[in-house]
C-alpha cells in the first residue's frame, strides 16, 4: 500500500510511539517553516535595487512622518514598493502552494498543476482578449479580467466533467482540464498574432512577477485566497479518504460529489486569484506538493499546510533573488522560480524521494 | 499497489468508462480469439480494426481533398489519377511540386506526434503525459528563440549556415536526450521520466519567457509564429528527411511494440510474463522523444497533438490504452483536417498550430462529456 494514514485509527492513536514521534517531526517541520518565512519577509523588505539597513526598515515600517528628506524616501519605498511585494509574495506563494496540493488530490495525478483547470490560459486569454477589444494599457486594469477568466475556466472546466454520471472522475477532471485549457491557449495564441498590443502585454504577463502591485490589487485578491484557503481546510479530512478509492470514502461516510465541488471550488480560487495578480506560474504548485508529500507523507491534513508554506518560502527567496542578480533591474519571479526550483526538484527525483500521489 | 503505479487502481477510475460497459461486452463472445502468427501473437479485436481502418480512409480522404483544394482547384478524381502517375501535366505539377509537400509534411508530423504521444502516455501509464514534457517542445523553443531574438554574430552565422528548424531540432533532441538520461538510473521509470521531463522543460520554458521578454517586440512577433508550429512553405527537401526519420522510427516502433501490451499490467506482472521491460520501455522511449523531434523539424512545436490524440484514440477505438496505430492515424487526421481548416476556411492565414489545438481541444472534451451521458 502506498497510503499509510498516520494517525488515522483511533487505536493507533494513543498508544503508538512512532506516531506520536511522527507529529512532533512534523509540528517542528512546520514552525521551521514559519520561521523561515518571517526570515525571509524580513530580508525582502531590506533587499532591492537600493538595499536597506533594519534600521532604516523599522523607521519605514512604524516611525511617524517627518521632514528628513533622506527618511521619507525609504518610508516611501518601504511602504509602497516592499511591503505590498512581499505580502504579495506571500500571500500568492501559499496560495499557488495549496493549490497545487490540492490539485494533485483531487486529480491523483503527480503531474497535475495548478494550470490543470484551465485557470493560467483562461487569465491569459482574458488579458489578451481585454487588450485587444478595449484597448487596456495599464496592466492593473486586466488584473480582474485575468481573474474573472481564471475563475469562468475553472468553472466550466469542472462543470464539463461532472455531467452526467462522471461527476467529477479525476481523470475526466484533469482531461477536461487539458481539453479547454488547450482551446484557451489556441485562442491566446490566435488573437496576439493579430495583435501587437496583445502580445506586447502577454509575454510580460507569462513572466510571472509579484512586483508593482498595489494594495487596492492585494486585499481583494488576499479575501478570495482567504475564502480559498477555508474551503481548503474544510476538504482535508476528505482527500485523505478520497484517495483510497471511490467505493472506500463512500462507505467511510464521504460526500464525495459536495467535497469534490468544495475542493475544486477553493483551487480555482486560490489559483486564479494567484495567477491574476503575479501571472502564470504553475511550476510552483507542483514542487512544492511532491516536496511537501516527501516531507510530510501522504496526510493532508498536514501535507497541505507545507505545500503552502513551503510554497510561500520558495517564492519570497526567489523574488529577493531575482532582485539582486541583475542589479539594478530585476529578474522575474516565474522565470527564477524555475531556474532555481527546478535543477533542485530534478535532484531530488532522481535520489527517488518522491512517490507517486 | 506499487509505489510505481501512477494510474491509481479503483474501479471508478477506468478511462471514464467508455470502453468497460457491461452491455458491450455482453455481446460479444465470451473469449475474444486470438491469432497467432510465428512469434507473433495478438488479440483480434474487429471494432478496432474497422475504426482504424475507417480513420484511416478519412484520413486519406482529407489528404486528398487537402490537395486538391487551393488557387488552382483540382477535382477529387483527377487528383486520385495523379497520385497513381496518370494525371495531366498541370495537374502533376501543382500536386506533385507544390501541394504535396506541405501535405506530406501534414501526414508525417500527425502519425509521428500520435505514436509518440501514445507511447508516452502508456509508459508513463499517465494520461497527461506527452512528448511536450520529455523535454523535445522546451529544448528546441528555447534554442529557436534565443536564435530569433538575439541579434549577435554568432546567432546569426548558426541560422544562416544550418536553418532555423536544424537548429531548433538540434536544441530538441539535446534536451530530449538529456532528460532522458538524467532519468537513467538502472534503467528507466516512467514516474522518474516525466518529473524530470517538466523539471527541464520547466527550466526551457523559463527560458523562452525570459527571452521573449527582454526582446525587440519585432522579433518577439517572429518567435511567437515559430512557437506555434506551421506548415507553411514547406520544401521536398525537409519532408524527405522527416518521412525517412518517421518510416524507419515506425518500424522500430512496430518491432518492438509487440512486447509491449503487457507493460500496462505493470512492471512485475510485464515481468512475470516474460517482458524484458526495462530494455524494451527504454528503446520505445527513445522513439518517442526521436518521433517528437523529427515532427519539430518539419513543423515547429505543433503543440497538444501528441496528447489529444492518444485520447480521442483510446475513446474512439474503445481500448484501454492508447494504440499505437489509431493514434498515429488520428494524429495525421488531426493535422491535415486542422491544416485544411487552417486554409480554406478561416480569413486570415493562421498557423496549423492554432487550428488543431482549437479542434482538438473540444473534440476531447466532446468524447468525455457524450462517455459520462451515455
Amino acid at each position: 500500500m502506498t497510503y499509510v494514514h498516520m494517525g488515522t485509527t483511533a487505536l493507533e492513536r494513543p498508544t503508538s510511539r512512532g506516531t506520536t514521534q511522527a507529529r512532533r517531526r512534523r509540528v517542528v517541520g512546520l514552525s521551521t517553516l514559519v520561521v523561515l518565512l518571517v526570515i525571509a519577509g524580513a530580508v525582502s523588505l531590506a533587499v532591492g535595487a537600493r538595499a536597506l539597513s533594519p534600521a532604516d526598515v523599522w523607521h519605514g515600517l512604524f516611525a511617524a512622518p517627518d521632514s528628513d528628506q533622506r527618511l521619507t524616501e525609504i518610508r516611501l519605498i518601504v511602504q509602497t514598493v516592499r511591503v505590498p511585494r512581499t505580502v504579495l509574495a506571500i500571500v500568492a506563494g501559499i496560495a499557488l502552494g495549496v493549490g497545487g496540493a490540492l490539485i494533485q488530490g483531487y486529480t491523483r495525478n503527480p503531474i497535475a498543476d495548478t494550470g490543470l483547470l484551465g485557470v493560467n490560459t483562461g487569465a491569459s486569454f482574458a488579458v489578451v482578449a481585454a487588450i485587444a477589444l478595449f484597448g487596456f494599457d495599464d496592466p492593473f486594469q486586466y488584473v480582474w479580467f485575468a481573474f474573472l477568466g481564471a475563475a469562468a475556466a475553472g468553472v466550466v472546466v469542472f462543470g464539463l466533467a461532472s455531467i452526467g454520471r462522471g461527476a467529477g472522475n479525476p481523470l475526466t477532471l484533469a482531461l477536461a482540464g487539458q481539453g479547454v485549457a488547450v482551446f484557451l491557449a489556441a485562442m491566446t495564441t490566435a488573437v496576439a498574432l493579430g495583435d501587437k498590443e496583445s502580445l506586447n502585454a502577454l509575454r510580460f504577463w507569462n513572466a510571472g512577477s509579484v512586483a508593482g502591485v498595489g494594495f487596492d490589487v492585494i486585499w481583494p485578491v488576499t479575501g478570495f485566497i482567504v475564502v480559498g484557503l477555508v474551503l481548503a481546510v474544510t476538504t482535508l479530512p476528505a482527500i485523505n479518504l478520497l484517495n483510497l478509492g471511490d467505493d472506500v470514502a463512500r462507505g467511510l461516510g464521504v460526500n464525495i460529489a459536495l467535497s469534490r465541488t468544495v475542493g475544486i471550488a477553493a483551487i480555482t480560487l486560490l489559483a486564479g486569484a494567484a495567477t491574476a495578480a503575479c501571472g502564470p506560474i504553475a511550476f510552483l504548485g507542483l514542487m512544492v506538493a511532491h516536496v511537501a508529500r516527501y516531507l510530510t507523507g501522504p496526510d493532508y491534513r498536514w501535507l497541505v499546510p507545507y505545500a503552502g508554506l513551503l510554497g510561500a518560502v520558495i517564492l519570497l527567496a526567489c523574488d529577493i533573488v531575482g532582485r539582486l542578480v541583475v542589479r539594478p533591474s530585476e529578474l522575474d519571479v516565474g522565470v527564477l522560480v524555475a531556474l532555481l526550483g527546478a535543477p533542485f526538484f530534478a535532484v531530488l527525483v532522481w535520489r527517488g524521494k518522491f512517490k507517486s500521489a | 499497489m506499487s509505489g510505481k503505479d501512477l494510474r491509481p487502481s479503483g474501479p471508478d477510475i477506468q478511462p471514464d468508462g467508455a470502453e468497460v460497459r457491461p452491455n458491450r461486452q455482453d455481446t460479444r463472445p465470451a473469449m475474444t480469439p486470438g491469432v497467432r502468427l510465428g512469434t507473433v501473437s495478438f488479440v483480434w479485436r474487429p471494432w478496432n480494426v474497422l475504426i482504424t481502418v475507417l480513420l484511416a480512409a478519412a484520413a486519406f480522404l482529407v489528404f486528398c481533398l487537402s490537395i486538391g483544394i487551393g488557387d488552382f482547384p483540382i477535382g477529387l478524381d483527377q487528383v486520385l489519377a495523379t497520385l497513381l502517375g496518370r494525371g495531366e501535366q498541370v495537374d502533376e505539377f501543382v500536386i506533385m511540386d507544390l501541394r504535396m509537400p506541405r501535405a506530406l509534411a501534414g501526414l508525417v508530423v500527425g502519425i509521428a506526434l500520435g505514436v509518440s504521444g501514445a507511447i508516452t502516455q502508456s509508459v508513463a501509464r499517465n494520461p497527461l503525459a506527452s512528448p511536450d514534457i520529455l523535454g523535445i517542445t522546451g529544448g528546441a523553443s528555447a534554442v529557436a528563440v534565443f536564435l530569433v531574438t538575439v541579434s549577435g554574430g554568432t546567432a546569426a552565422a548558426v541560422v544562416n549556415a544550418v536553418g532555423l528548424s536544424a537548429a531548433a531540432l538540434a536544441g530538441g533532441l539535446g534536451t530530449g536526450l538529456l532528460v532522458y538520461f538524467l532519468a537513467w538510473r538502472r534503467g528507466i521509470d516512467g514516474f522518474r521520466l516525466i518529473l524530470i521531463g517538466i523539471s527541464v522543460s520547466a527550466v526551457m520554458e523559463a527560458i523562452t519567457t525570459w527571452l521573449l521578454a527582454t526582446a525587440d517586440i519585432r522579433d518577439v512577433a517572429r518567435a511567437q509564429a515559430w512557437l506555434v508550429g506551421s506548415l507553411d512553405g514547406r520544401s521536398w527537401d525537409e519532408v524527405r528527411v522527416a518521412i525517412w526519420g518517421t518510416l524507419v522510427l515506425l518500424v522500430v516502433v512496430g518491432g518492438v511494440s509487440f512486447q509491449f501490451k503487457p507493460l500496462h499490467l505493470g512492471d512485475d506482472v510485464a515481468a512475470g510474463l516474460g517482458v524484458r521491460y526495462t530494455r524494451v520501455r527504454a528503446v520505445l522511449l527513445l522513439c518517442a522523444v526521436l518521433l517528437a523531434g523529427v515532427a519539430v523539424s518539419a513543423a515547429g512545436p505543433v503543440p497538444f497533438v501528441a496528447l489529444v490524440a492518444p485520447q480521442v484514440a483510446m475513446r474512439l477505438v474503445r481500448c484501454p490504452t492508447p494504440p499505437i496505430v489509431a493514434s498515429g492515424v488520428v494524429g495525421a487526421l488531426l493535422l491535415i483536417g486542422a491544416d485544411l481548416v487552417a486554409r480554406t476556411a478561416l480569413p486570415i492565414g493562421l498557423p496549423v498550430g492554432v487550428v488543431t489545438a482549437a479542434i482538438g481541444g473540444p473534440f476531447l472534451v466532446y468524447l468525455l462529456v457524450r462517455a459520462n451521458l451515455r
